[in-house]
């Protein structure tokens, strides 16, 4: 579904991404991790057309994304960070992305089971972190997308909507839709994923699926057979 | 793309600055007409205002309220809208939401007191000024990342256009006096938006005076109907130019 | 008007018992007006019923009265001076004449009195003429209420409304003339009185006074003339409650006083004009009561000027009230009203208890370099004259009004 080819990216002379090829098909629940400013936002970017790669071709539903936008009708992103229009209520912003979309069905689970609706009046500058990314989340799943892009997304959620955030990534995810996740917290994440894809210094370690991962390192948690890959370097 | 400009319209006329901003100028625009004994006073204090105070508003609000959107701008990358309708969206948006602050806080007083030729010319340049400023700011705001950066080049150039640089012409034109330099100077003048709208303003503010014995360079330049879509295109080309440039780089631009 | 003409008419009657009345018309016995004034005999009256007469030159050489009725037009073809008076006492009233000739030597004219005494020249209509009337060596002659009118684009191609030379105790009075060169001239003409006129868009000056001493012109109007009034070389003046309007061009005024002495203006308005006065040479002049309203300049006083009063004025709205070329100032001014005052009064007196500096530094500097004006009400700009008025440097100390007035003159 997506296909990253030969991709590189620089800020001045800080090279974030290194010659990065990745391909990620569908029904697969891929987590991406890495420590810190290895790459992995940047990479999203990429793939969001947010920023713009130095070098190499991203192919998406076998079409480069190079000037086009048409293709992101097909992806759901949820940021790390969301901040909207300081005055625009809860509402309003639904509203316009229903409009950037044309969407006539939207998926509304998230929207009643957060139970924002009773929050539709209120403004964006005066809502928690928590409640913002759950409004984030709901946009990202609202137009039921074939591709969805979470950049951690249960970092400030409650344990409570949390799991309904988790519940909503497995039902997608059974739906037969590509789900890529970043992530520092990997014990949330052990019941989702199928794919692991390990990035430092801008260049991918290793991308595994779940099952070869605990084969090869022989360990039931998939936290433990990381540090295991990472101190053995046998993914060389 | 009126989407997007319809959001952030009503997104801007909430924001306490801009709601502020109206109301001094509404304010300022009513006392200087009901105090002053003559409306030719109210007007000259109206000048000041256009010139310094709209220009000042205009550019370092929109340069904050760009840098608080990269989020939102962000989001708005993440679905599927071109980045040019994005770009333009915003600046649209927020050249609405000056216009109408400008024209709520300003333009009524204006219209009520002094309906005449002086009136519309100070609402029409005022408008202008407005989005002029709007488009400065969206350049300066796209030259670099850093927003106290930003904010620090948008002071300057309003410093520049406002304050300096007819400080510049005033000295040039002591050093080169004995050369005819009268044609010079208004190309010269014509150059910088704000001393473009304050002769434009002048022309029909202190038209004896104007049309005096330095008439001829004026009568000629500014003062024929070619001369006045000359300026108001120039005017137009000061939106237009920096807003291009800054649609070109934000459409390279990583966010 | 027309009882005004049937009194003079009747003492005419009164005073030439043996006057007669001759009547010329196309259903009359006489049908040219020449063969009337051939027949009459001195103090008859000559009746010119409506018509259309292209008779050349009319030549009026005895004292006689022409009165037209339905207004007879005398058409000069654009050939002939139409009708030349060469007689005392002659009356011209109720013609139309139009189409003089034109040649830039001869100066044809609609009507030109020559050497004649206590000549009457009222309620004609002078259209397309190259001079209106032309009164030379004329003594104790009366215009009035004529409306004259032409079509001149420049200066050289067309002459003077009422052009007057040489002449003592005239009176021209209630007269309207546009598009002439000036609307009136007056050259060596002495004792004499110009009162409710109305000039207006004439190429060159409304009123152009050359070496006239000993006149008066009072409530006229001067409006949107190429370069407004001009008295020049000129003594004991008086200028009373006229009004200079809409004089705009680098060389125009509401007024252009030129090497004048001894003179009055009183109670005249200046609106609107690039310069309201502009004085040169221009010596013991006091300017009283006047008001001066958006003008350019409100009064440009060169450094030739001396011991002239400005007292009493209202200065509105003007973008510069005073200014100058020199640095010495031996004129005075005193209690004015200046809308730019911005001093306070304690006592309430109604007197400002700083003084006002009339001369803004800005108008120094544009004096000496024009295109300065192109930053006019700029911030720098404002900033310059604001600390000039503080701490004046530049501008001559002693070019200030000591008892500047807290509230307009009601004038």
């Amino acid at each position: 579904m997506i296909d990253i080819r030969h991709i590189s990216k620089n800020f001045g002379k800080f090279k974030v991404l290194d010659d990065i090829n990745l391909t990620c098909s569908k029904g697969e629940c891929i987590a991406l991790i890495g420590p810190n400013g290895c790459g992995k936002t940047t990479l999203i970017k990429s793939i969001l057309g947010i920023v713009l790669p130095s070098k190499g071709d991203i192919v998406f539903m076998g079409q480069n994304i190079a000037n086009s936008f048409q293709y992101r009708e097909h992806i759901g992103y949820m940021p790390q960070i969301g901040r909207y229009p300081d005055n625009m209520t809860i509402g309003q912003i639904i509203e316009m992305m229903k409009e950037i979309r044309k969407s006539s069905a939207p998926d509304e689970v998230l929207l009643h089971q957060f139970q924002l609706k009773t929050l539709f009046d209120k403004k964006m500058r005066t809502l928690s972190g928590g409640t913002t990314q759950k409004v984030s989340a709901t946009l990202a799943f609202l137009f039921n997308p074939d591709v969805l892009i979470l950049d951690e997304p249960t970092a400030g959620l409650d344990p409570l909507s949390a799991d309904i955030l988790k519940e909503k990534i497995i039902e997608e995810k059974q739906k037969g839709k590509l789900i890529l996740i970043t992530s520092h917290l990997l014990s949330e994440l052990d019941d989702l994923i199928t794919q692991l894809i390990y990035m430092q210094d801008g260049k991918i370690r290793f991308h595994k699926t779940i099952e070869a991962l605990k084969r090869e390192t022989g360990e039931e948690k998939i936290s433990k057979s990381i540090s295991m890959m990472l101190k053995s370097g046998r993914h060389e | 793309m009126n989407r997007i400009v319809k959001f952030v319209v009503l997104d801007i006329l909430k924001n306490r600055i801009v709601l502020v901003y109206t109301f001094i100028l509404a304010v300022l625009s009513w006392s200087v007409f009901s105090l002053e004994d003559s409306s030719t006073k109210g007007l000259l204090s109206l000048l000041n205002i256009i010139l310094l105070i709209v220009p000042l508003v205009s550019i370092i609000f929109t340069t904050i309220y760009l840098y608080n959107s990269a989020e939102f701008i962000e989001l708005l990358l993440s679905q599927p809208i071109q980045r040019k309708k994005i770009w333009l969206s915003l600046f649209m948006g927020m050249s609405v939401s000056m216009l109408l602050a400008f024209v709520i806080g300003a333009g009524i007083p204006l219209l009520v007191y002094e309906a005449s030729s002086v009136g519309l010319m100070m609402l029409g340049t005022g408008c202008l000024v407005s989005v002029v400023f709007v488009a400065i700011a969206f350049l300066s705001a796209i030259i670099t990342r850093d927003k106290a950066k930003g904010i620090g080049i948008s002071i300057m150039l309003w410093l520049f256009f406002a304050l300096l640089y007819d400080g510049l012409i005033l000295f040039l034109m002591f050093q080169l006096s004995d050369y005819p330099i009268e044609k010079a100077m208004v190309g010269i003048s014509a150059l910088n938006p704000i001393s473009l709208a304050r002769i434009l303003i002048l022309l029909h503010l202190d038209v004896s005076a104007m049309m005096g014995y330095t008439g001829a360079i004026f009568k000629d330049f500014f003062g024929t109907t070619a001369g006045l879509f000359v300026s108001f295109f120039l005017l137009i080309l000061w939106v237009i130019v920096p807003f291009y440039i800054s649609l070109l780089k934000f459409k390279k631009k990583d966010l | 008007m027309k009882t005004l003409t049937a009194i003079f008419f009747l003492l005419h009657v009164a005073l030439f018992a043996s006057a007669t009345v001759i009547h010329v018309g196309k259903d009359f016995p006489v049908q040219q007006i020449q063969a009337a004034i051939r027949q009459a005999k001195n103090g008859d009256t000559v009746m010119v019923h409506g018509g259309w007469y292209k008779e050349g030159n009319l030549l009026i050489d005895k004292p006689l009265v022409l009165l037209g009725i339905n207004r007879p037009v005398l058409d000069g073809q654009k050939k002939f001076e139409v009708v030349s008076i060469k007689a005392d006492r002659v009356v011209l009233d109720g013609f139309r004449i139009q189409g003089s000739g034109y040649a830039t030597l001869e100066d044809p004219c609609a009507i030109k009195v020559y050497d004649s005494n206590e000549v009457t020249l009222s309620n004609n209509i002078l259209d397309d003429n190259f001079f209106g009337i032309y009164i030379q060596y004329g003594k104790n002659c009366i215009v009035k209420n004529n409306q004259i009118l032409a079509y001149g684009t420049e200066e050289q191609q067309i002459g003077n409304g009422i052009h007057c030379w040489k002449s003592d105790s005239l009176q021209i009075i209630g007269n309207t003339i546009s598009g002439h060169r000036d609307g009136i001239y007056f050259e060596f003409v002495s004792n004499s009185v110009i009162w409710r006129n109305c000039a207006h868009h004439n190429i060159r000056y409304g009123l152009h006074f050359m070496f006239s001493n000993d006149d008066a012109y009072i409530t006229n109007i001067f409006r949107h003339n190429g370069a407004g009034v001009a008295v020049m070389f000129s003594k004991n003046v008086k200028m009373f409650d006229n009004l200079f309007e809409e004089n705009w061009g680098d060389a125009a005024y509401g007024l252009l006083l030129k090497e004048i002495n001894d003179s009055y203006i009183f109670g005249n308005r200046f609106v609107s004009n690039t310069s309201g006065i502009f004085m040169d040479g221009t010596n013991r002049v006091k300017v009283e009561k006047n008001v001066f309203e958006n003008n350019g300049w409100g009064m440009k006083i060169q450094a030739s000027c001396n011991d002239n009063e400005v007292v009493a004025n209202n200065f509105l709205g003007n973008t510069f009230d005073i200014s100058t070329n020199g640095t010495l100032v031996l004129n005075t001014f005193n209690g004015n009203y200046w809308d730019k005052y911005e001093g306070y009064d304690l006592d309430k007196n109604n007197i400002g208890d700083v003084p006002f500096h009339p001369l803004s530094i800005f108008s120094v500097i544009v004096e000496n370099n024009p295109p300065a004006m192109l930053l006019f009400r700029s911030f720098i700009v404002t900033l310059l004259d604001k600390s000039e008025k503080l701490i004046p440097t530049l501008t001559p100390d002693n070019f200030i009004d000591k008892t500047p007035l807290m509230r307009s003159l009601e004038l």
